[in-house]
């Protein structure tokens, strides 16, 4: 009965891993960008891969960058990831109701780390879905989206000047392509895009406005818009 | 910035983050139902992705017609619904090429 069980596990780890491996080179690309513009910002390599590994959030990292160039309070810092990261409460309920209410909560606190966009996204597709699945793709995933970060601070440390601008956009690039094919689709979320661009556009150029830090800018746009979106148009589909 | 304040800048956003996840994991055995609240969340990531690229995109590089050369690029390639490296790229070369242009002029 136990090596049956040992097996299961072992089977479900390495599939994990297996899954995990094109979201591994995903996640350096992307943190490869975190990492350069942590050090464009004064942050060493250090700093932004230890930052990448215990937060393991693109937007949310991106966004309390911001906040603590600008010397942000602890609390705008708090608020801002506890916005832009809300999605992942939804997606951690998700998960907690398609795993065996047997399992234990030592379990479940290991697990909690790795609920990601994308790690989600695989493991709410399983049909029985174990920790060992989640933990499998997490160590993958994990060092792919710390070492980026590493790398990225490095290089950003040793190139010069003309090549970092060039690359202070990879991210900006990157949430594009996330955002516009969905919103190309869907007219709630085309809304959804403009609507939130125009408004943080209004609050960064309008007098008196634009003193709002941009931390708690991008939090009162989130909110609202989401809200009066939800409010007018709710959706049905899953998040993804 | 001292080491110690960085660190507990990291420590703050981490530790938030951290609790988001964990909190309906341990806490919770069953799934949100009701339809504000999931369309809410379902909504924020575009929100929030949208509030922070525009306008900050604009002024990402260091001249205004790199960043603007970029972002028509981005977006282009993003609605033809290219993969993320692509559309990250091309907007880099696009910024790397108008700059290098302005320079020669």
């Amino acid at each position: 009965m136990n090596d049956v069980i040992l097996t299961d596990r072992k089977t479900d780890f390495r599939q994990g891993a297996r899954d995990g491996v094109p979201i591994a080179l995903g996640y350096f690309a992307v943190s490869f960008t975190f990492g350069m513009a942590a050090s464009r910002d004064g942050i060493g390599a250090f700093w932004s891969a230890l930052t990448s590994l215990l937060c393991l959030s693109s937007a949310g990292q991106f966004a309390g960058l911001e906040v603590i160039v600008a010397g942000g309070s602890f609390l705008e810092l708090a608020l801002t990831q506890l916005v832009i990261n809300l999605r992942y409460l939804l997606m951690s309920f998700s998960l907690s109701a398609k795993l065996s209410s047997g399992i234990s909560t030592a379990p479940r606190l290991l697990m909690a780390h790795g609920v990601t966009d994308e790690i989600f996204a695989i493991s709410v597709c399983r049909r029985h879905l174990t920790p060992w699945y989640t933990w499998g793709a997490m160590a993958v995933a994990v060092p792919g989206w710390t070492g980026g970060a590493l790398v990225g601070g490095i290089l950003g440390e040793i190139l010069p000047g003309f090549l970092l601008s060039a690359f202070g956009i990879a991210i900006y690039g990157m949430f594009l392509a996330i955002i516009l094919p969905p919103a190309g689709e869907d007219r709630a979320i085309l809304a959804v895009v403009l609507a939130a661009m125009a408004l943080r556009a209004i609050l960064s150029w309008t007098p008196v406005l634009k003193n709002i830090s941009s931390g708690f800018a991008i939090i009162i746009v989130t909110v609202l818009v989401a809200g009066i979106a939800a409010l007018l148009h709710p959706h049905a589909e899953e998040p993804s | 910035m001292s080491t110690v304040h960085l660190a507990a800048y990291i420590l703050v956003m981490a530790g938030t983050t951290y609790l988001i996840r964990l909190l309906p994991l341990a806490l919770f055995r069953r799934e949100i139902t009701s339809p504000f609240i999931r369309s809410f969340l379902f909504y924020i990531p575009y929100a929030c992705l949208a509030a922070m690229t525009f306008p900050a995109i604009l002024s990402s590089a260091d001249t205004h017609a790199g960043s603007v050369a970029g972002f028509l690029t981005a977006v282009v390639l993003a609605v033809r619904k290219k993969s993320l490296l692509t559309v990250a790229l091309a907007a880099c070369a696009a910024v790397f090429i108008v700059e290098r242009l302005i320079t020669l002029l």
